[in-house]
């Protein structure tokens, strides 16, 4: 049943959720990279559903068909219904012309999870990335989508970026 | 001062962080990973157990500390303190204790809504899955933190055409508290 969108359940529901999903993935992997693309896998099945349901709920049907309209739809629709706000920035990369960020000061995946020194660079944000990369993915822009953590001067935690590359022919739009 | 009595479900909810969809869809995610990985339905609805147990025993604190229920006298109470402040302060919704036996220690949790469930249809592949089974290790887990044994059940599923969720509750036994405890075991 396509729900109206109405149904709320609590932040921790979904944070014992996804630490469970996480720890589950865990005792499928042998090393950080395998477990992070396994999270990202996870996401895409959700962002491309995520694509599904908004085109139909919010947009009659219509979906973005420019770079830049997608995009903004990411950072600002897709957003709004997952994590109850706006994406902090959505950003160009300075450096290449088929690099876009969006960044988020404190990741609501992030949010309940510090990262065991063991376990070095890995990202919850992984999951977010799929997410995003599934919707782009879904609506005909595919794109290699990473999460990074940036450090920020005078904060004790970093700020999450989605790190997004298009893929060959979405380079100039 | 006066002590505080338990609050409601409904207070509770209205003060917590809510979302949404992605609680779902997430759900949905790991479902369909686990059903990837595991291919037998069987053994996809005993993951799902155990990670609803795994849940539960994590949840039952939280639960407590904001609730401010305090131990229950018997199972009835229980039960009824599951469907109307559980249910609620996590899912957001209500659900109606029913069905008790004789003895008070079998009842049924009845959910008419559910929000596991948006956007799903089981495909003809995965008749034998429970697909909310999450939900009854969550429950079984949460008691045993609090001295109960219990075993938990579907007896109705909406998306194998029931026309409610209908879990089974039963109390097997209740484990009596070792005193003293030991904290650095």
């Amino acid at each position: 049943p396509l729900s109206k969108g109405k149904q709320e359940v609590s932040l921790s529901a979904f944070a014992f959720l996804f630490s469970e999903l996480v720890q589950y993935n865990q005792t499928q992997v042998d090393n950080i990279a395998e477990l992070e693309r396994r999270l990202e896998d996870a996401g895409y099945a959700v962002g491309a559903r995520v694509l599904e349901l908004l085109c139909h709920r919010d947009k009659g049907n219509r979906r973005e068909t420019r770079l830049l309209g997608i995009l903004s739809f990411v950072h600002s629709t897709v957003w709004k219904v997952l994590f109850g706000k706006v994406a902090d920035s959505l950003e160009k990369g300075t450096e290449h012309e088929d690099e876009y960020m969006i960044s988020e000061k404190e990741l609501l995946v992030n949010r309940f999870i510090s990262i065991p020194k063991d376990m070095g660079t890995f990202n919850c944000g992984a999951f977010v990335a799929g997410i995003v990369r599934g919707v782009l993915d879904s609506a005909g822009f595919p794109a290699v989508v990473t999460a990074h953590f940036v450090p920020v001067e005078g904060q004790q935690r970093p700020r999450t970026t989605i790190l997004i590359k298009f893929a060959e022919e979405q380079k100039y739009p | 001062m006066a002590p505080v009595g338990p609050r409601s479900g409904d207070a509770i909810f209205a003060n917590v962080e809510r979302n949404a969809e992605l609680f779902t869809l997430t759900y949905g995610a790991t479902v369909r990973q686990l059903l990837t990985d595991l291919e037998e339905v069987e053994e996809v609805n005993k993951q799902l157990d155990q990670m609803g147990y795994n849940i539960g025993i994590r949840l039952i604190d939280e639960f407590l500390a904001k609730s401010n229920v305090t131990r229950c006298v018997d199972f009835r109470e229980t039960a009824e303190v599951i469907a109307k402040v559980g249910f609620k302060m996590f899912l957001g919704v209500t659900a109606t204790v029913s069905n008790w036996d004789a003895d008070g220690t079998c009842c049924s949790i009845i959910l008419e809504d559910n929000p596991l469930v948006d956007f799903v249809e089981l495909p003809d592949t995965c008749q034998g899955l429970y697909y909310c089974n999450i939900l009854s290790g969550v429950i079984r887990g949460a008691l045993e933190m609090v001295s109960m044994k219990t075993e938990v059940t579907w007896i109705r599923d909406v998306l194998r055409g029931d026309d409610a969720y209908e879990l089974q509750v039963k109390l097997l036994k209740q484990v009596p508290e070792e005193y003293p405890y030991k904290d650095d075991e």
